[in-house]
């Protein structure tokens, strides 16, 4: 009896896994490592660019550290909710993963809304890139009209790598909203989409950028259909593998962007 | 194939119930606490480099208290802990050979 119990272990089966894990969480640490030299890319050459400048500008007011201070605690707190939502995940409690998953997503949506306002008022501002929409009456220009011509470098380096970010924290919303919600999200992204893409104006980034809810519906409504199925604990876990890995960037782009170039009074 | 993937989450998910609650707030309170601190050297007046050297300091204890308990690498085996931390930090300490260009164009100028 014993010998046919032995039979049905699978560990006696397969050969051990190599990293005493399972092959979705080792995949996500194989894409997150890849992703991480991306970041590195972009820190790096922002880093470049500032050591290259000796006229490197310092643009950021109290009034933007304190914004940029308040994402990061948005983004912190996030990732406390993300880590209880693997623990309800694992524990089985299906009620609690998905509210501390909704709590996540809030805390997600409250850092890109505040880095969107932050954009808005830098380009306002005349800090711009030739690629996004003319403002209408900027031609006389703002307080950082003059660092876009003389550093464009700052322009580039900052809205490059701060994009891609807040990218990543959007799709990671959105990857969390599938988890949570599966096919219920989709209308609720769609409604997201439509109150981005209506909700600001033609001459903002953002009513273009917008169309990436859009494309991601299209594209969660694909594998949602084809492949639908109940997400358990350890998709909540490799999904909160992506999550903190946004998190854990940010710590490296608030202090190098962000506090590096306060200006002081 | 698909069984022996579950046997192992479902090991991995047995190693997670063991974790205490309350080491993710303290964790989450000394990342706010740093966050907290960094902003303050900000506003200090110091020299940039000694300030660019506190701040990646600090960020690096941040990215290694949110890798070790957010993302339980610490509780992985050594060989998933190494081979991950290694590659990375080998990949990122390579990208390190443009910095003395930015140098030289600063001392030397555009060439």
């Amino acid at each position: 009896m014993a010998e046919a119990t032995l039979l049905h272990d699978t560990t006696a089966v397969y050969e051990p896994s190599l990293f005493g894990t399972y092959s979705k969480k080792i995949g996500m640490w194989l894409f997150l490592l890849s992703d991480s030299l991306t970041f590195g890319a972009l820190l790096y050459a922002y880093s470049y660019g500032r050591i290259s400048t000796p006229n490197w500008p310092t643009p950021f007011h109290s009034e933007s550290i304190v914004n940029a201070t308040i994402m990061t605690a948005f983004l912190l707190t996030s990732s406390l909710t993300m880590v209880l939502a693997v623990r309800a995940a694992v524990q089985g409690n299906a009620t609690a993963q998905r509210l501390w998953l909704l709590a996540t997503m809030a805390c997600g949506m409250g850092f890109v809304i505040l880095h969107g306002r932050e954009w808005s008022k830098l380009i306002a501002e005349g800090l711009t890139l030739p690629v996004f929409p003319k403002l209408p009456g900027q031609a006389a220009g703002g307080e950082f009209a003059n660092v876009a011509q003389t550093v464009p470098q700052f322009a580039a380096t900052f809205f490059g790598l701060t994009g891609m970010h807040m990218l990543h924290v959007t799709l990671g919303v959105i990857y969390l909203g599938v988890i949570a919600l599966r096919r219920n999200f989709i209308p609720i992204l769609l409604a997201f989409w439509l109150a981005a893409w209506l909700g600001t104006p033609s001459y903002s980034p953002f009513h273009y950028g917008a169309h990436v809810l859009l494309v991601a519906a299209i594209v969660c409504s694909i594998v949602l259909w084809l492949k639908p199925k109940v997400y358990d604990s350890s998709d909540v876990e490799v999904a909160g593998l992506y999550w903190h890995f946004v998190d854990l960037v940010w710590m490296f782009i608030f202090p190098l962007v962000y506090l590096m170039s306060a200006k002081i009074l | 194939m698909e069984a022996f993937q579950q046997a192992i989450a479902e090991r991995v998910a047995e190693q997670h119930r063991h974790h205490g609650k309350s080491q993710f707030f303290w964790v989450w309170a000394a990342l706010l606490s740093m966050t907290a601190i960094e902003v303050y050297l900000t506003y200090q007046n110091m020299q940039p480099v000694r300030m660019l050297t506190i701040l990646m300091g600090l960020s690096l204890v941040k990215a290694a208290l949110i890798i070790g308990y957010f993302m339980h690498m610490k509780y992985e085996i050594s060989r998933m802990k190494w081979l991950t931390m290694c590659s990375l930090v080998a990949c990122l300490a390579l990208m390190m050979i443009f910095f003395p260009d930015a140098l030289r164009i600063v001392s030397l100028g555009v060439k």
